[in-house]
């Protein structure tokens, strides 16, 4: 027999045993990434923790143990609790306002209407342009003179220039406006979020749902929520880590004013850890986030996982 | 008769809430727009309208803004930052992803729910004992400390994103490559990567507008002006003693919102299909 073309042999590469080996292959492939975050995640994390209970100071680093000293005298200071109180507030507020927001919004969105596209557009917009931004734009509609807010309230006749309050300078109001502009911000994801979630519901669910006699309240509370919970379980995953560790809008709108009253714990924990330059109390401080974001994320995820059985 | 007059205030009412979430979402941008515009006599006035022009509108805060002031350096500094990290990501990112994707078993799973936690572990919470790593290294006030730390989370994010495009593609374009006489890693980088092209550029996307969006670590590793990446700087630098310059600061912050909107809003429907593609089936 003669075969009609001759098989080429390739050489064979010395790494062929790597090559083709999918799971030496597949720890390779992961290998840098894991190494990134192993070295500038995990290894800052346990400094973050050595730093609370050593004396380290930027003035003075050194790495001497003084075990829960620390802790004892950020629990005793009564700064530090309003300022843990202000953070629950502050989290909670925002998420639930911003859910709500959302789940309006996404009603609204849900219909086809001319423009949607347009409108989808917009209402994204506090989601993506970046924080810091948005927040130097609300402070300037907050101004104690000059905000739009206290003029178009005057020109309504609702209160007079003599009486305008003064948004961020008053204690109650500036938790007001750090929580409505965070909730602000957030909302636009929460839209996002609930309608990927409603419209991977199958429609013949629904259909079925409505032949059965299930008004409108019916099917979107015991029909459609069951069904996008896991969905929203990330949102507000997302949701509620990103606002009980921000600093950037209450840095931005008040610096943690008037008098710690929207003092938060990001802020607080930049504050003395890094203005004040007491590494080891500002370490100790951002500890006290971590309690709560597990909490937060263990139960997600649990939940996340019974819901896919 | 009175189904009309139900149906007509049913759509008015419609159309009025779907008008009032536009102005409370676009109102702000509005207002940087209308700030950047106005001459300074016509901004600091309390008795004019303040939602339109009462003098002629002028460009003069944004020649003031590029001449003046450091802000074309911060535009050059956020691009150069985006850029660099949005190398490193890829590079570790895709391989990642694609790896993770193909793992099966609770290795793989147990890594993928890892790389998503560490997207979740805040910068608040890191801040200090990266800041005396970057002064270590002797990278403090230098905007390529960002470059090195803003990967702790493009990477894990991108990872994630990545894993949930790989999981959709079909395992059998892999293993019709290897019958064809391609090794694993020939299937991967000669099949797998320019199939996954627009999912790579959903993830460079994502990382250069995350770059944009970061203010802690910027905040915390950068004072110099020159250094400064463009949302700090317009968000920080614009102040002179206790006097703010509204009008250039809007400029700024108008300027710089709005690569990052038009990215988001191309990129959305992918980006929602990606972070939450473990989550719908």
């Amino acid at each position: 027999m003669v075969s009609i073309a001759e098989p080429i042999t390739k050489p064979v590469s010395r790494f062929r045993f790597i090559m083709d080996r999918r799971e030496v292959l597949g720890s390779i492939f992961v290998a840098p990434a894991i190494l990134y975050v192993l070295l500038l995640v995990g290894l800052p994390f346990l400094l973050a923790v050595y730093y609370s209970i050593s004396a380290y100071t930027i003035y003075n680093p050194t790495w001497r143990f003084i075990g829960l000293a620390n802790f004892e005298q950020i629990v005793s200071d009564p700064v530090f609790l309003e300022t843990l109180g202000n953070t629950f507030l502050f989290t909670f507020g925002s998420q639930f306002l911003g859910l709500v927001l959302g789940k309006f919004g996404a009603l609204l969105l849900l219909r086809p209407f001319p423009g949607r596209r347009i409108v989808r557009a917009l209402i994204i917009l506090p989601w993506a342009v970046p924080i810091a931004l948005a927040s130097v734009a609300w402070e300037w509609m907050f101004d104690s003179l000059y905000s739009v807010i206290n003029w178009s309230l005057i020109a309504l006749g609702i209160i007079t220039r003599a009486d305008a309050p003064n948004w961020l300078g008053n204690p109650h109001l500036a938790m007001l406006c750090v929580i409505v502009v965070n909730a602000w911000r957030f909302f636009p994801f929460a839209i996002v979020i609930f309608l990927a979630g409603i419209t991977s519901v199958p429609q013949d669910v629904i259909d079925a749902a409505t032949v059965d006699g299930a008004g409108f309240w019916r099917r979107n509370y015991q029909i459609i929520l069951p069904m996008i919970l896991p969905i929203v379980a990330i949102g507000l995953i997302f949701g509620i880590v990103f606002t009980f560790t921000d600093l950037s809008v209450v840095y931005l709108l008040t610096n943690g004013g008037p008098v710690n009253a929207t003092s938060v714990l990001g802020f607080r924990g930049f504050q003395v850890g890094i203005v004040s330059g007491d590494v080891s109390h500002g370490a100790a401080i951002s500890l006290f986030m971590l309690p709560v974001l597990f909490i937060v994320v263990i139960g997600m995820l649990r939940f996340i996982r019974r819901r896919e059985i | 008769m009175q189904r009309v007059i139900a149906k007509t205030f049913g759509e008015i009412s419609f159309y009025g809430a779907v008008a009032l979430f536009v102005v409370m979402t676009a109102f702000p941008f509005y207002w940087m727009l209308i700030t950047s515009l106005k001459s300074n006599p016509d901004l600091y006035n309390v008795t004019n309208i303040p939602f339109w022009f009462n003098e002629a509108p002028t460009l003069e805060h944004y020649r003031y803004l590029f001449e003046q002031t450091m802000f074309a350096r911060w535009l050059l500094n956020s691009l150069i930052i985006g850029v660099s990290v949005v190398a490193i990501t890829i590079v570790a990112a895709v391989p990642a992803g694609y790896s993770l994707a193909r793992m099966t078993g609770r290795t793989g799973e147990a890594l993928g729910i890892g790389i998503f936690l560490t997207y979740l572990v805040p910068p608040t919470l890191l801040f200090l004992p990266l800041s005396r790593i970057v002064a270590n290294l002797g990278l403090q006030n230098s905007m390529w400390s960002l470059v090195l730390v803003y990967p702790t989370f493009t990477i894990p994010f991108c990872t994630w994103l990545l894993m949930g495009f790989f999981k959709a593609m079909p395992v059998e374009i892999e293993e019709a490559a290897i019958v064809d006489g391609c090794s694993l890693f020939g299937a991967f980088f000669r099949m797998v990567i320019p199939l996954s092209g627009p999912a790579i550029l959903t993830a460079v996307i994502f990382t250069f507008t995350l770059t944009l969006q970061e203010f802690v670590y910027a905040l915390t590793f950068i004072s110099s002006t020159a250094q400064k990446p463009i949302t700090l700087g317009v968000a920080t630098d614009l102040v002179r003693g206790d006097i703010f310059f509204w009008g250039e600061i809007m400029a700024g912050a108008l300027i710089a919102s709005i690569p990052v909107a038009i990215a988001y809003n191309l990129f959305l429907d992918r980006f929602i299909s990606g972070i939450t593609g473990g989550a719908v089936k």
